[in-house]
């Protein structure tokens, strides 16, 4: 057959079939087993041309709302931002895309140097001493944390906030099954961890204590006032974080943390459903040779210039197999390239002004929330994310805002049975004031 | 390739340089500190590059020429599956109805992208003739997690709580042992035979009661049918235990046979190799997770239904082992692979298999003269050499994949399977034509002389990167994982 695809023609066919001495294609497939064997052609839809595929395609993608056309205040991990368009432009140059892993050193120095790039930029944003190449996305990263801390203390609890992202927590959950590590999760106070009902309940089996900063609701947990009590435990301080925030926030490593990990998709990651973000995990260095996962190192070659490897190859899954402690092998390097595009444009300034941005943006849909009437569920210290009282199903609102062009916030008692009626509330900088007045004014039509 | 060293983006930097264009502030400003608690607020920045939009996109233009990819030239990694990544998958992913949707948008504004997936799980239940997939795993080794987790849940909800052991062939990837003991199983091996099968005898010999599940890769990673495929299911489901199947080799057998009629009872496949996802430098790929009816309720949730044609997720699922993974997979990867096989329809997948096939089995028969070749049958995708000869003559694989960068390829996979000696493991892929596979084949005849005649050239490649052979030991005892700005 003829594809775009397919550069076989018939006299290589023959040709080839020559030099194999063979008659024909099926005498490579011989030894299936008749019993086993399939035959035909799969019942599967025709193929289709370029051309009446990409217009299927786009009239399916246009059945979705999407936040270029909506004005989105749907936050909950995974967040609306500005994306610099040369990420795009980067991540598109088809030596980087159509690559596979750096195995071969020599010509993968582009690879290998633009991750240790990302390894330096997420270490200086965490205040962490060592970050790795990537993980799947936050909430793999967070269950590969309890792992190691598991395996680091050979302790077999993990204490985890209710604070912390539900489906995070559900992903640890799943992880810690297969390890047969016990998983509690602290109670709330005020849309904070409960920090007298972690002194209850820490002990000396506590592998990690994991803490969301800022966490699920948006609130910025004090880490000051925990990190001492997890380390008198002898656990290890987990910290999940939204590395943006830390463009204004006192960075985990600066207040004790063991790990922190997160998802690095507000730097120029599309949505895109859910996946794929960009897991980003980083350690103090005492935890060094415990990482999951891949990691570039630098070195030199043999007349003295500097080069980039993969290196401390000795923990992962290819050489260690049933030894390993985990099995990650293909992460997100793609992402992770998009995610240091974006850190690099930012820079040193963007992304402490887009972080600050953030916080003033929510801030203000905050105070005017208040003025309509609308009563916040907590005062605390806020990052891009606010916790409202509606007073009528948030279901109904969502579908009164996406009529006004808007996507509106998350349902909160989907996942937390006692905030049924509350909406959580994303404001990043890529709200505007006009966008923010019209959503208050909305719940407040709908409210009424 | 450029010789020049690129500087890292951090030494390019120079105080007072941007390189973004933020949204206007149009709210009043406030003082952070007066919002957040005492020592909370950060003080000193974190130290990211400052530079401007030029500088950045000659700096990422410069590592690009520093790396090669499929579309700078051939790529024969074997295991792999280099093949093209076709460019309609990119623009595809990149509709902004995909790209840009929440995943926790109410269900009525996603139909579009839901239906996508569904029509995707139902393609990928045809090709791998399971009766249900979840796109949920991120890559092939979380799908072999999720898999065995599904496997663990299914013998402990039959009160079976002593199956604790995994069976996995010799020459399996690393994965399929290590996300064994991610489980919670202990791995044990069963040998090959003589002619680079599993050997029977020995598998009879290592299942019993304890067995959970075999993980196998068929073709294996020689590139070799299991012929016994079925004699090996029989001896695993009489003993109760579960066929998984590890997907990574799915190119080499599409529309030849399918997972699911050889008697496997979870498959996992990766997209972003059968199903050209691409490959992004080692990642994001998509690992989803075929079953059979006996492992359905175990299925990580939510699962995707359809119901007088409106698609929800189905969070009831009392047996489920939880989730895998936030949201639903990785949609962008899915949305590709779901363009790959809507372009390629029945008839160009069969024909994906057969070319595969064939271009592998031309490569092996030109080649096996030149060197060792271990099992001497017809190959699937991929074929295995060994290096044996030429290392008596003091040139070692090693030496000669890095020889293959002169001539501008990416070499095979090297040292893989394990139970080959100085193994080559080469994947040519349907995509390449027969003018790539002669001249990759002559440059390896030229290294196999090289070899014989004039060994230091190989033994001192590659020559004409843009950097030498590195110093591994070096990276790995003292370890530079970042930079640090001099002070």
């Amino acid at each position: 057959m003829k594809h775009r695809y397919l550069p076989m023609t018939p006299q290589d066919e023959k040709a080839m079939l020559d030099t194999i001495g063979i008659k024909s294609i099926d005498e490579l497939f011989a030894d299936i087993p008749e019993k086993v064997r399939f035959k035909g052609e799969y019942n599967i839809k025709p193929a289709k041309s370029e051309s009446s595929l990409t217009k299927e395609l786009s009239q399916l993608a246009a059945k979705n709302a999407d936040s270029n056309t909506y004005a989105s205040f749907l936050g909950a991990g995974v967040y609306d931002h500005y994306k610099p368009i040369i990420v795009d432009h980067v991540i598109s140059r088809s030596e980087f895309y159509t690559a596979y892993t750096p195995y071969q050193p020599e010509i993968s120095q582009g690879e290998l140097q633009a991750i240790f790039e990302f390894q330096t930029m997420i270490s200086e944003l965490t205040g962490m001493e060592i970050a790795n190449s990537s993980m799947y996305d936050g909430g793999t990263s967070l269950a590969e944390a309890g792992m190691l801390a598991a395996g680091h203390t050979r302790r077999k609890k993990i204490l985890v906030s209710r604070s912390v992202h539900p489906e995070s927590r559900d992903v640890v959950r799943s992880y810690a099954l297969g390890q047969s590590i016990a998983v509690e999760e602290i109670p709330l106070k005020d849309g904070h961890t409960d920090l007298d009902a972690l002194k209850e309940m820490i002990d000396d089996n506590t592998a990690a204590v994991m803490i969301q900063y800022p966490n699920f609701f948006g609130q910025v947990e004090n880490l000051k006032e925990i990190e001492p009590i997890v380390h008198e435990a002898g656990a290890l301080f987990t910290v999940s974080s939204n590395p943006l925030a830390l463009g204004a926030l006192t960075p985990p490593g600066k207040l004790g943390a063991d790990i922190t990990v997160g998802d690095a998709q507000p730097f120029g990651i599309p949505e895109a459903f859910g996946g794929p973000h960009c897991g980003y995990f980083a350690v103090t260095k005492a935890l060094m040779r415990k990482v999951p996962g891949r990691l570039v190192g630098e070195t030199t070659d043999e007349d003295g210039r500097r080069g980039f490897v993969l290196t401390l190859q000795a923990r992962e899954q290819h050489i260690r197999r049933d030894k390993a402690t985990s099995n990650i092998c293909s992460n997100q390097a793609l992402n992770a390239l998009a995610a240091s595009v974006a850190m690099t444009a930012l820079g040193k300034e963007g992304t402490k002004e887009m972080a600050i941005q953030n916080i003033t943006k929510t801030y203000y849909m905050k105070q005017q929330l208040k003025v309509a009437g609308f009563e916040i569920a907590f005062e605390g210290a806020h990052f891009n994310e606010i916790v409202v009282k509606t007073g009528a199903p948030v279901k109904q609102l969502n579908a009164s805002l996406l009529q006004k062009g808007m996507i509106g916030g998350y349902d909160l008692g989907l996942s937390y049975e006692e905030f049924d009626g509350h909406m959580l509330i994303a404001v990043t900088e890529q709200r505007t004031k006009e966008e923010i007045d019209a959503f208050v004014q909305e719940m407040g039509a709908t409210h009424a | 390739m450029h010789k020049d060293n690129q500087p890292l983006i951090f030494e390019m930097t120079k105080e007072g340089r941007v390189g973004y264009s933020l949204p206007e502030l149009d709210v009043p400003e406030i003082d952070l500190a007066d919002l957040l608690p005492e020592g909370l607020v950060r003080v000193e920045a974190a130290d990211l590059p400052e530079v401007s939009e030029l500088d950045i996109m000659r700096h990422y233009t410069a590592l690009s020429k520093r790396n090669h990819g499929v579309d700078s030239g051939f790529y024969p990694l074997g295991s792999c599956t280099m093949k093209y990544n076709p460019k309609i998958n990119e623009s595809v992913a990149r509709y902004s109805g995909f790209a840009n949707i929440h995943p926790l948008q109410d269900e009525s504004t996603v139909q579009g992208a839901m239906e996508l997936m569904y029509d995707l799980q139902e393609h990928l239940k045809e090709i791998t003739g399971m009766d249900e997939v979840t796109l949920q795993p991120a890559a092939g080794a979380h799908g072999e997690w999720t898999g065995l987790m599904m496997i663990r849940a299914f013998h402990e909800a039959n009160g079976d709580t002593n199956r604790t052991k995994v069976i996995v062939p010799d020459s399996a990837h690393g994965t399929n042992p290590a996300s064994a003991t991610v489980a919670g199983f202990e791995t044990v091996t069963v040998k090959s035979n003589e002619h680079g099968l599993v050997d029977l005898e020995d598998l009879k010999r290592v299942v019993g009661e304890d067995t959970a599940a075999l993980m196998l890769t068929n073709p294996n990673t020689l590139g070799l049918f299991e012929e016994q495929i079925l004699e090996m299911a029989a001896i695993i489901h009489e003993v109760g235990g579960k066929l998984y199947y590890d997907g990574a080799n799915l190119n080499a057998v599409m529309s030849k046979a399918r997972p699911g009629d050889m008697g496997f009872d979870v498959v996992h496949l990766n997209l972003h190799k059968t199903f050209t996802g691409p490959h992004g430098g080692g990642g994001p790929g998509s690992g989803p997770v075929g079953v059979n009816k006996d492992l359905l309720p175990y299925l990580p949730k939510p699962i995707l239904v359809k119901k007088d044609d409106v698609f929800a997720f189905d969070y009831d699922r009392p047996q489920s082992i939880g989730r895998v993974k936030p949201f639903y997979g990785n949609f962008g990867i899915n949305v590709r692979a779901y363009t790959y096989i809507r372009s390629m329809g029945p008839d160009g997948l069969k024909a994906v298999t057969e070319y595969a096939v064939l271009n592998a089995n031309y490569m092996m028969r030109r080649l096996q003269e030149h060197f060792d070749l271990p099992y001497d049958r017809h190959c699937k995708h991929e074929f295995v050499l060994s290096g044996r000869r030429q290392k008596k003559l003091g040139v070692r694989t090693l030496d000669m994949a890095k020889r293959l960068l002169d001539f501008g390829y990416h070499p095979p996979t090297i040292y893989f399977p394990l139970n080959v000696e100085e193994g080559m493991m080469i994947e040519p892929t349907e995509t390449e034509s027969k003018e790539t596979l002669d001249a990759f084949i002559d440059a390896m005849i030229q290294i196999a002389r090289e070899v014989e005649e004039n060994p230091e050239i190989v033994q001192d490649a590659p020559h004409t990167t843009v950097i030498k052979r590195l110093d591994e030991t070096k990276a790995a005892r003292k370890p530079v994982l970042r930079y640090h700005r001099a002070e």
